[in-house]
């Protein structure tokens, strides 16, 4: 919570810098230029610029959401969480570990036959041994051995995975599983490598 | 400068980059690494990026169009042929064109207007690649080389200009896709990194705008290719696993008018040369 605030007056001071320049543009305006801009895209990638609810909530808000907002939206989001029918959340980690580390599929770059990875390393660092790791999320080296290796907290790391806003409006980590963007088998398999004893997160 | 040699040079570069990868990965200081590295290459007579502002000088003086004349009749913002500043007060309003427009924009309509030219070609070499050359890459690496040591001047008197910049910041901050990122994702907070590549915070007016906006267009030396804002930010939109956005749309402006705006002040050293 104190961290939020933090980032709500961090984002008040840059915010007011610019208030001084220009007033927020009119979203039907925006909308004009969203259209152009993707004029061409096909239907299936034009459906891609469509902001959900809570896209356009968090847009709206510069990611920073009142407490009221917050909590609509992470209740939002919390009901369309899919846990595992089998009721496990644990795959394989050396699979995760794959998961972690690719961050190919979904770009207008890529073929079609292009593996999907989370890229969990472009903003976190997780196994001590990768060096090359992003800072724009926290650090989650030894994640599962601080909370011991406990099924409750590998439940909650998958709920985060699927979905980041269901515990915290307006993150800015992406909703893997919401989205379909990873398989319930991939969020598994990371959740896995963060919970595994033997996985290199917690050596 | 053979084609030969550039791309020897070009080699070495990606070499070197190659080899100090792992090294600052440990380096303590990681970013006075970078500062050598960049000190090391930004000779012009080791930046590739010049042989397109040669190119760029060619273009620009070509005739050319249905009405057979160069680019030389073509109004930049500060008079008719006037290269010099043009490119640190754009994107900007064009009464002729009733448009605000970034330099590409501006180039594409002269080219249709002045010169009467089918731009067609011109668009499907818009980026350049092995074994195509990029007129507009060469154009802009030359005019904006024209506005070296001066200050990026944002235009903002005009409703329309006032209009992009408030547009432009909506984009910036503007969620959707399958990942749910916006440009705030990587470039809205202090001294990040994504995997180990530093990211420069554009949320807010200063230094980081202001280096980043001044040292584009750049030659990338992974790309070998001259590159421009247009392609920066198609680039980007690329990893937010967006669709690809229109070339020289007006959404793209808007960003662009944003970003010189938050670079207000920067001064611009172009073609410089990176990764």
């Amino acid at each position: 919570m104190k961290k939020t605030m933090l980032a709500a007056c961090f984002i008040l001071v840059s915010g007011t810098a610019f208030a001084q320049q220009a007033a927020q543009a009119d979203p039907a305006t925006v909308d004009r230029y969203v259209q152009s801009m993707w004029a061409k895209a096909s239907p299936e990638w034009k459906a891609r610029i469509v902001q959900d609810e809570t896209q356009a909530e968090c847009s709206a808000a510069r990611n920073t959401p009142g407490p009221a907002q917050f909590e609509k939206i992470v209740a939002r989001e919390k009901a369309g969480v899919v846990f595992p029918a089998d009721g496990t959340v644990l795959g394989d980690w050396k699979s995760g570990a794959k998961v972690a580390n690719t961050g190919t599929g979904g770009q207008f770059s890529d073929g079609p036959d292009t593996y999907v990875g989370g890229n969990c390393y472009a903003c976190h660092q997780m196994a001590p041994g990768e060096l090359s790791y992003g800072t724009l999320g926290p650090s989650l080296t030894g994640y599962g051995k601080a909370r011991n290796f406990s099924a409750e907290a590998a439940k909650a790391a998958y709920a985060k995975i699927y979905n980041a806003q269901s515990v915290m409006a307006c993150s800015q980590m992406p909703r893997f599983g919401h989205n379909r963007f990873l398989t319930e088998q991939q969020i598994k398999d990371v959740t896995a490598f963060l919970f595994d004893p033997e996985s290199p997160v917690n050596k | 400068m053979t084609r030969m040699k550039i791309h020897r040079i070009g080699a070495a570069l990606v070499t070197v980059l190659a080899l100090s990868a792992p090294a600052l990965a440990q380096a303590t200081d990681a970013d006075k690494e970078i500062e050598r590295y960049r000190a090391m290459i930004n000779d012009p007579m080791a930046n590739p990026g010049y042989l397109a502002v040669d190119r760029g000088e060619v273009l620009w003086s070509t005739r050319r169009g249905a009405r057979n004349v160069s680019l030389e009749g073509c109004d930049l913002g500060e008079g008719v042929g006037k290269l010099e500043g043009a490119f640190a007060k754009l994107p900007r309003f064009f009464k002729d064109a009733d448009r605000v427009m970034d330099l590409e924009q501006r180039l594409l309509w002269c080219m249709q207007k002045v010169q009467e030219l089918d731009t067609a070609d011109v668009i499907k070499r818009r980026f350049g690649g092995p074994g195509v050359d990029s007129d507009m890459q060469d154009l802009v690496a030359f005019i904006a080389n024209k506005s070296n040591g001066m200050a990026y001047q944002p235009q903002l008197s005009h409703p329309k200009e006032q209009e992009m910049l408030a547009v432009g910041e909506a984009l910036f901050h503007r969620r959707a896709g399958v990942n749910d990122f916006s440009c705030t994702t990587c470039h809205g907070e202090d001294a990040r990194r994504i995997r180990l590549q530093a990211l420069p915070n554009f949320s807010k007016p200063g230094k980081d705008a202001q280096d980043t906006m001044g040292s584009w267009p750049t030659y990338r030396v992974s790309q070998s290719q001259l590159r421009t804002m247009q392609h920066r930010l198609w680039d980007c939109y690329r990893q937010m696993r967006h669709p690809i956005p229109e070339y020289g749309s007006d959404g793209i402006t808007a960003l662009t008018v944003y970003m010189v705006t938050m670079a207000r002040g920067g001064e611009i050293t172009v073609p410089s040369i990176k990764r």
